[in-house]
């Protein structure tokens, strides 16, 4: 491990809003800081929501922020930045442009001699591992060749600092580790031309693999949560118990939010709560998936680690982590540092049968989510039982931007459909309340 | 998408809005002003040694057919040149953008026939003593049936450009020249050629009925094939009209197989992944240029050029924003730009009703609203009858894949072919029998109009997925349940996108299908058509300004009120 040299990077306080229809504005980022130094790798971590990305974009200079600074090397972004070469997602490569020419790209727009690019666009194809893919489209290459060129054209240009957007996130999870493992060689080795990188991603253990620094962000808005130095040497073995133990205590920090949520709700049992629906927003998940889950975890004891059970579904953490979040809601398990543990209810609801199963799930839905039992109540309260949607998506917008309200009232008529508590027609938008009042205990 | 028109984007802007009163002003503005680009009304400014007619020795006819086809690429390379400008424009300047689109959205409502006189004395003001200016207005009206459509088309890929290639353009950081040519233009090439292809079928009508042309009571004739056909009809030789519909359908066919064909298959090559097509166009022509050197004979001496292009534009920086603008600055910017448009288009407004209140007066639009409403009956009759006669049809050759393969090209000669050279064997037939213009009018507007729905409700027929269509099969729906729940449903967005250009080519050929001379005979029907072609016979230029805004008003809002909630409908909720 080598000592951190001079600054490269520097982001102070860096606040992102995006202002709703109403005018007010709606924080993604909050405050977040950040040096970046010659000789680190340094990951960010956050689930979807915590502004990862944006904070990414604010560093490369492709958006402002709404408060706070980026500097590179001093100099204050008003632009892209000039420093630094991106990989993306999604590889991002121009599909009408061979492996070579894309390479050859970015070192055109600095005004490279032609030469001097070709022997340039050779050498980092070749670092990367793509000789004999020179003249290959991208559309003829798998993911994981199409994001070695991603990488060649981000090298070809010695960037000072390289920054990665969930670079193997669209990858298969064996293409995934095998390019991981040959950047952590190339870093180790002497000729990669970077100076330092920012990885951005959601996987728990891509981040303790590769980085020197793990920032965790919290979702909704990002925060810096915590710093973890990774004191291991590379390369790095996943079963090594401070490996483990770290990706564990990660999983804690991530699921704490939850616990918050839960007190939310917990401290205001059955009477009617002030409707704060941005304090608990759902999480994206569908009955179907969330029985799943409650099955698995029941056939395996009614307590496994979250970690296990990623790797076992081979989820990742934004696969896992909203039905756990979905879970914990509806009170059907519970977390318990970095284990998920089922409840007496979570048994029941994966057991019993599909009737008695949807029962429940709408009984819990209307007791414990506070959009749903809004929605129920008000429901209640009308002559007929119907209510526009517009009306609730008026409350959501309150606390939510415009897509995320739709997606937030999306998610709470799947889930009352599904428990029976309410029927919904599309082409209306009107909410009508379940026939059969005897399912809609409170 | 197989072979529906790539750029519905188009149709997604909402309905009818209060600025749609602003609109409205600036489109009688924009009509004035091109009326005072032609000269006083009272000068001597045709010249007298222009041709009227040409020759109709069937021998001059290749000769007028390079003539017409080197007309039609002129204005095709025009339209090019302005779609990347405008678009460009449109899509980059964020004050630009607020006047350039909704000036696009009245240029494409216009019905460009009905300026065809004013743009001929315009254009011969230019050029006096000179053919040149009949030259320019011909390629002039074959533009502006082009240009709209295309430019739409670009720039709507511009402005739903992939997010991570833009990134990653602007952290390669691309000179604005290297984005245009690496990103814009390629990530919109498959729009353009389509549209392109599209808009040069449609445009063999406009350059049919601008080669031969009556202003101010004196017919002028271009050297080409349309001229021609007018020739021959001044002549009643329907068997000369029958041989320049040979020549003509040959060379529909021609430009299809050498030109747009292999354009089409090559610009497969710019397609993202997402979108796959499902069946890959071919080209035989295409297939046989890349297995030649030509490729690389063309090439190799541009290279240079292209390199000295690109330090040559590198002083005009990067293609990027700064992230922070003054606030302030930027809105005081905002309200003067606003203000001086508003003022603008209040004042040519103000000057066009002027103008025509001090000529005819305001009553003249009392007329011509009633005259519209004429015509409007006969786009409607023709909409409910082309769409019964062609919906099954196209249906039925859409679900038959071997049926479509043959009928898909068929169909689009037909669509490409310009109806008005089929108007004399309607008009001899109308006077034989006696049928007034007033209903055999629809006839002759639909000659041309009617295939856009036939070759959308093909191409929407043809997406069907076959898994569904197994699945009705399985569960005996048939007969009349399976049309209404399964194949209309199926093929609404296609059949609108039909509709839309069919409404749209209905309402333009109105001004050549309401008044038709054949021989000696002039058949004439009561409509909006016949009002605007007979004002700009005689040039009577405040009618002609009536009857073109008359004529717009009722295409925007057909498209407002009605279209674009059919097309809202069709997206969200029968798309497959």
């Amino acid at each position: 491990m080598t000592t951190p040299g001079p600054v490269i990077l520097e982001a102070q306080g860096v606040t992102k809003a995006f202002t709703t229809p109403d005018g007010r504005a709606l924080p993604v980022l909050d405050g977040v800081s950040l040096t970046l130094r010659e000789g680190e790798i340094v990951a960010l971590l956050g689930r979807s929501g915590s502004g990862k990305s944006t904070f990414l974009r604010c560093i490369a200079g492709l958006i402002s922020p709404s408060a706070g600074t980026v500097t590179y090397r001093g100099e204050l972004l008003n632009g892209a930045n000039p420093g630094v070469a991106m990989v993306f997602q999604s590889f991002a490569l121009l599909p009408w442009l061979t492996v070579q020419q894309n390479v050859e790209l970015a070192m055109e727009a600095r005004n490279v001699p032609e030469a001097e690019r070709h022997a340039k666009a050779l050498h980092a194809i070749d670092l990367i591992g793509l000789d004999g893919f020179e003249s290959a489209y991208p559309k003829e290459l798998s993911g994981g060749m199409r994001q070695r060129v991603g990488f060649a054209r981000a090298l070809s240009v010695d960037p000072d600092a390289l920054l990665m957007d969930e670079p193997f996130s669209a990858l298969d999870v064996l293409t995934a580790a095998n390019l991981r493992g040959e950047l952590t060689r190339l870093w180790e080795g002497h000729d990669f031309p970077v100076k330092a990188v920012l990885i951005v991603t959601h996987n728990i253990e891509e981040a303790v693999q590769l980085a020197d620094r793990i920032l965790v962000l919290s979702s909704n808005p990002g925060r810096i949560r915590a710093e973890l130095p990774v004191p291991l040497a590379r390369p790095r073995d996943r079963h090594e118990p401070g490996f483990e133990a770290l990706v564990d205590t990660v999983y804690g920090i991530l699921t704490g939010r939850e616990e918050a949520a839960e007190q939310a709700v917990a401290s205001t049992p059955g009477a009617a709560p002030a409707f704060n629906p941005s304090e608990v927003p759902l999480p994206e998940v569908s009955a179907g998936g969330l029985s799943g889950l409650l099955e698995i975890l029941a056939a395996l004891g009614g307590r496994d680690g979250l970690a296990e059970l990623a790797d076992n579904l081979s989820f990742e953490v934004d696969d896992l982590l909203p039905l756990v979040d979905a879970a914990v809601l509806l009170g059907l398990a519970e977390v318990h540092g970095a284990d998920l543990e089922i409840t007496d209810q979570g048994r029941e609801f994966a057991t019993a049968d599909i009737d008695a199963s949807k029962m429940l799930f709408g009984k819990l839905a209307s007791e414990r989510v506070p959009l749903i039992r809004a929605i129920v109540n008000g429901l209640r309260a009308t002559a007929d039982g119907t209510l526009r949607e517009g009306f609730f998506l008026d409350l959501l917008r309150r606390g939510f931007s415009d897509d995320e309200a739709r997606r937030q009232l999306d998610i709470a008529i799947d889930w009352g459909r599904y428990g029976e508590l309410f029927e919904y027609d599309k082409e209306s938008g009107q909410l009508v309340l379940g026939s059969d009042p005897a399912k809609v205990g409170v | 998408m197989a072979g529906t028109f790539p750029s519905r984007g188009v149709w997604r802007r909402p309905g009818l809005r209060p600025v749609d009163v602003i609109v409205f002003a600036a489109l009688l503005a924009l009509l004035y002003g091109l009326l005072r680009l032609a000269p006083a009304l009272n000068a001597p400014f045709l010249p007298k040694t222009a041709p009227s007619t040409v020759s109709t020795d069937p021998a001059d006819l290749p000769y007028y057919a390079v003539r017409s086809l080197l007309r039609m690429f002129i204005g095709l390379i025009l339209s090019v040149l302005f779609t990347f400008v405008y678009a460009t424009a449109a899509a980059r300047l964020r004050r630009a953008e607020k006047v350039l689109i909704p000036l696009l959205d009245i240029l494409q409502s216009v019905p460009v026939l009905g300026f065809l006189t004013v743009t001929v004395t315009a254009f011969i003001n230019l050029f006096p003593g000179s053919e040149l200016g009949l030259e320019c207005a011909s390629i002039f009206a074959i533009f502006t049936s082009m240009a709209w459509n295309m430019t739409f088309a670009f720039y709507h890929s511009l402005i739903s450009q992939p997010r991570d290639l833009d990134e990653a353009a602007r952290i390669m950081r691309l000179t604005k020249w290297q984005r245009f040519w690496k990103l814009d233009v390629p990530s919109g090439m498959i729009p353009l050629v389509w549209n392109g292809m599209m808009s040069f079928g449609g445009a063999w009508f406009f350059l049919a009925a601008s080669e031969s042309i009556s202003v101010l009571n004196h017919t002028y004739a271009l050297p080409g094939i349309g001229s021609y056909v007018a020739a021959a009809i001044a002549q009643s030789s329907l068997s000369k009209v029958g041989i320049a519909i040979g020549v003509e359908i040959v060379l529909v066919i021609a430009v299809n197989v050498v030109f747009w064909r292999p354009m089409v298959a090559w610009a497969e090559k710019f397609r993202f992944e997402e979108s796959e097509a499902a069946e890959r166009p071919r080209s035989l022509v295409l297939d046989l240029l890349r297995r030649s050197s030509v490729p690389d004979l063309v090439s190799r001496p541009l290279r240079p050029v292209g390199r000295a292009l690109d330090r040559v534009t590198r002083p005009f920086g990067l293609a990027e924003h700064p992230l922070q603008r003054p606030v302030v600055r930027a809105r005081t910017g905002d309200v003067f730009f606003a203000g001086a448009v508003f003022a603008v288009v209040v004042y040519g407004a103000w000057r066009a009703l002027d103008y025509v209140h001090v000529s005819i007066g305001l009553g003249a639009f009392g007329p011509a609203f009633v005259d519209g409403a004429a015509t409007f009956g006969r786009v409607v009759v023709l909409l409910i009858v082309a769409s019964v006669i062609w919906v099954p049809v196209g249906v039925w050759i859409g679900m038959n894949p071997r049926v479509s393969r043959l009928a898909q090209p068929v169909v689009q000669v037909l669509a490409s072919f310009p109806a008005n050279f089929l108007f004399p064997f309607a008009a001899a037939f109308f006077i034989a029998t006696h049928i007034s213009l007033n209903f055999g009018g629809i006839l002759l507007m639909a000659l041309g109009s009617q295939w856009y729905i036939l070759f959308n409700v093909i191409a929407g027929a043809s997406a069907i997925p076959s898994d569904l269509r197994e699945a009705m099969q399985l569960m005996g729906v048939r007969g009349w349940l399976r049309w209404k729940d399964f194949i209309l449903p199926a093929i609404f967005a296609a059949y609108v996108t039909g509709g839309i250009t069919a409404a749209g080519g209905a309402w333009n050929a109105s001004i050549v299908a309401e008044v038709v001379n054949y021989g000696h005979h002039h058949l004439t029907a009561t409509g909006l058509g016949a009002y605007i072609a007979a004002a700009a016979r005689v040039g009577d230029f405040p009618k002609v300004l009536v009857g073109v805004a008359v004529m717009s008003v009722y295409v925007v809002g057909l498209n407002r009120l009605l279209w674009r909630r059919l097309y809202h409908l069709a997206e969200t909720r029968y798309s497959l």
